[in-house]
């Protein structure tokens, strides 16, 4: 089982330490600073941190190995833009909202996916990055518009296990688009989504799709779920085609969704009631799980605020762990909470955080 | 020589020279600020070198006006401010 795990939070990167089977908080890195998305890289033991400074803007920090101190890296950073350029985004990095290693055999290989849409690359563990220019420059960018945010983002990055050079990624609202060479072509990757947000006309348009997280089984690894604003979808092609899942229990609507580490039938989520209120549905809190690839699902609620709990799971929210056992789910309230047991029961970390916008382990 | 002084909330993340520079724009009096410390630049300007939004400047008590070029001129008595603008939050 995992011994550590992290929370990025409103005011600081919360790291979690086990001790006698329950998680406890540990040091606090960065404390009062906004840190949006954490990476623990398996590879290296690297652990990197994306801060959003209110008012000096994105910053990357690293920890190597064995270190108990960080160092300020390059954050990835736009490109001039051309002063004809008829682009009416402003080009420049408003947050860092994915992060994660490339394959095993691309070590020092990281991605970056932030707003307002553009998806970076480093090949140095992050001492410098580049904007994968061919996903910036497709003609469907222009289609794309916020979700949750003013701009565009890049959420979700799904390197396949397979062959480092196919990589997914996940835009709200800007749909799926996959690479098979390593990001320098890219197509659009959602068919079967549908946009209720949309006219009638538009809402299969697959660039307009707001998937809100997708998570790839990485032991099966053409299986992919996928929550999106108007439901939840499957692929088990790699993303080539998307099925919606009907049955979802409590609610379909939700941000997080986790996939076990090999069996593709199995993915858990943090359902919320659609999509004003954004609230646990009946003001409870629960975890719901597939395991026979969205057929049916099971709401589990044990050890879960079920009275007056108002806490919202957002896209990074809800970990599993490597073995499939360990989870870790934290909301926009502070809350986090824990399993050992794929979600049967849970453990209550702390109800008094600052909002958390992601928890990994690490 | 104008002097650019850095506020101490930006010494919380990196260090923050006080510099004493013969530039007779703000934006050639920040780059001899920055080749003291290069990652001073993304803590002061954005992507595309225009300062950041939630960053402000004073030169001899007047904000800045110029957040893009930076061609506000600095006289050789000058003294400037890189303040947290409030709006930051």
């Amino acid at each position: 089982m995992s011994e550590r795990a992290f929370l990025s939070t409103r005011k600081g990167l919360f790291e979690l330490q086990r001790a006698q089977g329950r998680w406890e908080v540990g040091p606090i890195h960065f404390l009062g600073e906004p840190v949006s998305i954490a990476l623990a890289d398996p590879r290296d033991g690297s652990l990197y941190a994306a801060l959003n400074l209110g008012h000096f803007g994105v910053k990357l920090h690293r920890r190597d190995a064995g270190s108990d101190s960080w160092t300020e890296i390059a954050a990835p950073a736009y490109p001039l833009k051309p002063e004809d350029s008829s682009d009416t985004v402003e080009w420049k990095n408003r947050l860092i909202w994915s992060l994660e290693p490339g394959g095993a055999d691309q070590p020092g290989v990281l991605w970056a996916g932030t707003l307002p849409g553009g998806l970076f690359k480093s090949t140095d563990r992050g001492a410098s990055w580049n904007l994968v220019q061919a996903l910036w420059d497709i003609p469907q960018r222009k289609e794309w518009f916020g979700g949750g945010y003013d701009v565009p983002g890049i959420h979700s990055i799904c390197v396949d296990p397979r062959n480092s050079d196919h990589v997914l990624v996940g835009v709200s609202c800007g749909g799926v688009w996959r690479t098979e060479d390593g990001g320098a072509s890219w197509r659009v990757s959602a068919t079967g989504m549908r946009a209720d947000y949309m006219p009638p006309e538009l809402n299969e348009n697959e660039a307009v799709q707001d998937p809100h997280r997708i998570v790839r089984c990485a032991g099966n690894p053409d299986v992919l779920w996928c929550q999106h604003h108007n439901g939840i979808w499957r692929s088990e092609n790699n993303g080539v085609n998307w099925q919606e899942i009907t049955d979802a229990a409590l609610s379909n609507f939700g941000f997080a969704v986790a996939a076990h580490p090999r069996d593709g039938g199995t993915a858990w989520f943090a359902p919320a009631i659609a999509d004003q209120r954004r609230i646990p549905v009946g003001a409870s809190l629960a975890v719901t799980r597939s395991s026979d690839g969205g057929k049916t699902f099971t709401a589990l609620r044990a050890g879960l605020p079920q009275e007056h709990c108002y806490d919202l799971v957002y896209r990074h929210g809800l970990a599993v762990d490597a073995e499939g056992l360990g989870l870790l789910m934290a909301s926009t309230s502070g809350g986090a909470w824990s399993s050992a047991d794929g979600g049967n029961n849970w453990h209550t970390i702390s109800t008094t955080l600052p909002p958390i916008y992601a928890a990994c382990f690490g | 020589m104008a002097r650019l002084i850095f506020t101490q909330q930006l010494a919380r993340f990196t260090d923050v020279p006080q510099v004493d520079t013969a530039a007779g724009e703000l934006r050639a009096g920040l780059e001899s600020a920055f080749a003291l410390n290069p990652l001073l630049r993304s803590y002061v300007l954005d992507d595309q070198g225009h300062l950041r939004e939630n960053v402000v400047i004073f030169i001899d008590g007047r904000r800045s006006s110029e957040r893009r070029l930076l061609t506000d001129p600095l006289q050789p008595d000058s003294t400037v401010y890189v303040l947290q603008a409030l709006s930051g939050g």
